[in-house]
């Protein structure tokens, strides 16, 4: 095993403070009136020293992309080129306030629009607007679009279809935006067309789809599908969280999706920040274009300004024009490999999927078809003969050095292992991995039921988590206080 | 070259021809010739070209200016950079793998637990993706707890974040109700919400300080009206410094943006979220949650916890549909209040209400100039009314390279000639000397 993270203790900065604290000589009384003066405020303060020691210690307890093999399916979890990160604090970008006036803000304008219209080309629609923070946020917008778009031919559709294999926040965010969500059975891990035939109906708003989907399966069906969805007067969405499979090959918009949001911290590697931030442009087919959020970015004369003067916009999914900062390094991205490059990315990430999906369907099973995209799922059906779960497996990867593949999702496969290598590993890496594989497989199940061993912590209890409820520092201390948490 | 290589080999080791076979399932007819898109380049034609494109914004961060109205100019210090800076955080994703993740875990952690103590609620999350999408998940939950069909909204919220929180509303089929607020002292209008109360009101949603500046002093009369409603407060982190917290006077949930701690301007995103609640209220709550736990060895540990109410699990029951959120930021923040510490802190602050009341004195002083407009306590920001249109004045002050205040009468038709300046410890008294003369200069 030649992987070991770091073990630091690490004590929590509130930890330092002193429980009884004293005021200070502030003279906040005579600029605030008394009932609004704050009385009490428990911080630490600590020598910046300790601050930036701790964090860096807190950093080598923490595995990312830049450490190790991450194939974390559907996440595309791909290298970040450094530049990208550096440009962003760029004080023409870091700098820059929504409100200034836009005669000072042409370059980020023009950036914006810039992006906007390579989006366009890449996912085949006609207008992006970049205001959503997130995929999921992405969807949100694009069901507002759906729903604007059936309110304004005065049909009232209240349900959205998506299949069993839906990423969980497809159905989310078709219901927030008051959709009842029909869960369609897959038939072969793809979308059961005469299923879909049956489903559909005058109730339907829209279909919602991945292609290729979260298996890792290119829907082949899909123009059919489109057919069908189309001719029952429902619009068709594509959650471009796998986009990274099909740049320069196909398109959302070649497919005849009517809506698609994309991911750039999947897709443009743009960093995932240990959860955020991300950003989650959304394309439309001409038609729609008119419901996009405001404000518009529009160029007349060679000037760009910001139109808000849209009647028939969904109006605003978050406070100003989008990430800005993640959009800055998308757009250095896409600048950086260009078209080419991108497609490159794209053969890159399935030939290496499909590599080690050759390489490791000998070691668990493997259920449906055999040509994928950029991912695939395993079954760890085999895990369960020796009295093991998947989970066990996903942490005993973590002690040789990887970071374990998406689990338990999607949900049509038993004990799935969803493994999305991407584009950026090498041929060493991907083998490392599959011997790695091959090892634990072979080892003795107690091993597996106990790991990980070289991680900063062993096997952490979440339920003890969840059912001591200590979510905050206060909290902790009010425990303590109240006797010992449950064991 | 070397990736070619050892694409050749695996091409070989899979037995196909060429990548194409890879692709052979997507049907002809959907097939693209490629990407219209220009060649890549190098890393330093890429930095070229970035400058070429960025280099003719001026940014406020450069001239002088008092730009406000939800996204604020404070000082970094250079150690936040260096905490958010390790590739360790930066390139992680959300930490489902626990045991290998305690960096972010614990940060978020101290996170939640900072936000705790500033807001005085129970629990906060981790981060949502700002503070306009907050408000928008207050609704919804607020919806949750008490059902209901309208959510009341003071006028002096924020625009920006009332026309989020509309949209939010409308998926829920929820009707947003807009309280007035008093035209003296720009707080809420206590006789208003009250002739707004009935029995489908799901809650009320203010901020503190307001869009307008004022910071609300009547909290005991709104936490009385609204009785068993949801009592949802927007807040401004940094003055939560000095000034009570929400969680204090009743507040139910609590909402508000931490970009002012650590994160830069960036035209506004991206930014982060807060959001908290009252303990009865935890398991109706958006967003991830860190908890505190052990590991096999009874060490202390953290983990995700109660990911029932999330999408991954729940699906179209779920809490909310986030999934990615604004990690990282939560990391500055919490890097950007240790490194202030309890003392930095109260100082800045307290320099942002003193720079507020020294600048809007020596406005208020020249002849065609009223401000603060209104009378109330404020924090870093008020609302400043001229003789002339504050159009005229912003234009103007940028000849000079000064962002003058945001005009507000495109949004609140009832405040002519009035502007919006924020004013943080980022100004010295000469910048307010440029400012002063300037404005003389336009009268
Ligand atoms: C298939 C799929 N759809 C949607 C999402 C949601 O995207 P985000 O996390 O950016 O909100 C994800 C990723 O998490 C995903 O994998």
């Amino acid at each position: 095993m030649r992987y070991h993270q770091a073990v630091h203790d690490v004590p929590l900065l509130m930890e330092g403070c002193d429980s009884v604290e004293q005021g200070d000589d502030l003279n906040v009384r005579d600029l605030l009136p008394d009932e609004l003066v704050r009385s009490s405020l428990k911080l630490p303060d600590l020598p910046e020293r300790e601050v930036v020691k701790h964090f860096v210690n807190l950093s080598q307890m923490n595995f990312g992309v830049d450490n190790g093999l991450y194939p974390l399916g559907s996440c595309t979890m791909k290298y970040n080129p450094k530049v990208c990160d550096e440009i962003v604090w760029w004080e023409t970008v870091a700098g820059l306030h929504p409100l200034q006036d836009t005669g000072t803000t042409q370059g980020a304008l023009a950036l914006m629009h810039g992006l906007e219209q390579m989006l366009c080309e890449i996912g085949g629609v006609d207008a992006v607007t970049l205001q959503p923070a997130a995929g999921a946020h992405g969807e949100y917008t694009g069901m507002h679009i759906v729903r604007a778009h059936h309110e304004s031919t005065g049909e009232d559709r209240n349900e959205v279809i998506l299949p069993d294999t839906a990423h969980g926040t497809n159905p989310a965010s078709a219901a927030m935006v008051g959709y009842d969500v029909l869960d369609l059975p897959s038939k072969d891990g793809c979308v059961d067309v005469e299923a879909l035939k049956a489903t559909i109906s005058d109730d339907t708003a829209a279909f919602m789809l991945t292609n290729p989907n979260t298996l890792g399966l290119f829907e082949k069906d899909v123009t059919e599908i489109a057919r069908i969805v189309h001719e029952s007067g429902a619009l068709l969405y594509y959650d471009g969280a796998n986009l990274n499979a099909i740049m320069g090959k196909t398109s959302p918009g070649a497919m005849d999706f009517d809506i698609v949001h994309f991911n750039p911290h999947k897709t443009f590697a743009t960093p995932h920040g240990g959860g955020g931030p991300g950003a989650g442009p959304v394309g439309v087919k001409a038609f729609l274009e008119e419901y996009l959020p405001v404000p518009r970015i529009v160029k007349k004369d060679g000037v760009y300004r910001l139109d808000h003067d849209r009647p028939k916009s969904i109006g605003k999914v978050r406070a100003f024009y989008g990430n800005f900062g993640v959009l800055v390094r998308a757009y250095a991205y896409i600048l950086m490999l260009g078209g080419d490059g991108l497609e490159r990315a794209s053969e890159g990430a399935v030939l290496n999927s499909n590599y080690l999906k050759e390489k490791l369907k000998g070691i668990f099973d493997m259920p449906y078809g055999d040509l994928r995209k950029h991912e695939f799922v395993l079954s760890g059906k085999p895990l369960r003969q020796k009295g093991l779960r998947t989970t066990d497996f996903a942490k005993r990867l973590l002690d040789y050095g990887f970071h374990a593949p998406t689990i338990y999702f999607p949900l049509i496969v038993d004990e799935a292992l969803m493994i999305e290598p991407t584009e950026t590993e090498t041929k060493d890496t991907l083998d490392a991995f599959v011997e790695a594989c091959r090892m634990i497989m072979a080892e003795d199940p107690e091993i597996l039921k106990g790991a990980p061993y070289n991680t900063a912590r062993r096997r952490i209890d979440e339920a003890k988590a969840a059912r001591d409820m200590i979510l905050s520092w206060n909290a902790y201390e009010k425990k303590m206080a109240d006797g010992a948490g449950s064991r | 070259m070397e990736r070619s290589k050892c694409s050749a080999q695996m091409i070989a080791e899979l037995g196909i021809d060429s990548i194409d076979s890879l692709f052979e399932d997507i049907p002809q007819e959907i097939r693209i010739p490629g990407l219209k898109l220009p060649a890549g380049m190098s890393e330093l034609e890429l930095i070229r070209e970035m400058e070429r494109v960025l280099s003719v914004n001026q940014p406020a961060s450069r001239w002088l200016s008092f730009l406000g109205a939800g996204v604020y100019h404070h000082f970094i210090p250079a150690a936040v950079k260096t905490a958010i800076s390790r590739s360790e955080f930066i390139t992680s994703y959300t930490p489902y793998q626990s045991e290998i993740s305690q960096g972010m875990l614990q940060a978020q952690f101290e996170y939640q637990s900072f936000m705790v103590e500033l807001t005085g609620v129970d629990y906060m999350n981790c981060s949502v993706y700002d503070a306009s999408t907050a408000i928008g998940e207050a609704v919804l939950m607020g919806h949750r707890i008490v059902g209901g069909k309208k959510f009341l909204m003071s006028r002096s919220v924020s625009p920006e974040r009332k026309e989020v929180a509309r949209l939010y509303a409308r998926g829920a089929d929820i009707e947003i109700v807009e309280v007035a607020y008093a035209p003296e002292t720009g707080q809420v209008d206590l006789s208003d919400l009250e002739s707004k109360m009935s029995n489908d009101v799901i809650g009320f949603y203010f901020e503190t300080p307001n869009f307008l500046g004022p910071l609300e002093t009547g909290w005991k009369g709104i936490r009385d009206v609204l009785g068993e409603k949801m009592m949802v407060v927007g807040v401004n982190p940094l003055a939560l410094a000095l000034v009570k917290p929400p969680g204090e006077m009743g507040a139910d949930i609590v909402v508000g943006d931490a970009q002012v701690f650590g994160v830069p301007m960036s035209y506004g995103g991206p930014s982060i979220g807060i959001f908290g609640c009252k303990s009865n209220h935890v398991r109706k709550m958006p967003g991830r949650l860190i908890g505190m736990t052990e590991d096999a060895e009874g060490k202390r540990s953290f983990c995700m916890t109660l990911q029932t109410r999330e999408q991954h699990i729940r699906r179209s029951k779920a809490t909310s549909n986030i999934c990615t959120n604004e990690a990282l930021l939560a990391v500055a923040v919490a890097a950007h209040l240790a490194v202030l510490g309890r003392a930095g802190l109260r100082r800045t602050a307290l320099k942002n209400l003193e720079n507020m009341r020294s600048l809007s004195k020596r406005i208020d002083a020249i002849d065609g100039f009223d401000a603060p407009v209104f009378d109330a306590p404020h924090f870093n920001e008020f609302a400043v009314r001229s003789s002339i249109p504050a159009e005229s004045i912003r234009k103007n002050l940028l000849d000079k390279r000064i962002h003058g205040g945001v005009s507000l009468d495109r949004w609140f038709p009832e405040l002519k000639n009035c502007a919006l300046y924020a004013t943080t410890e980022m100004h010295s008294q000469t910048d307010h000397d440029r400012l002063l003369a300037a404005l003389e200069g336009v009268r």
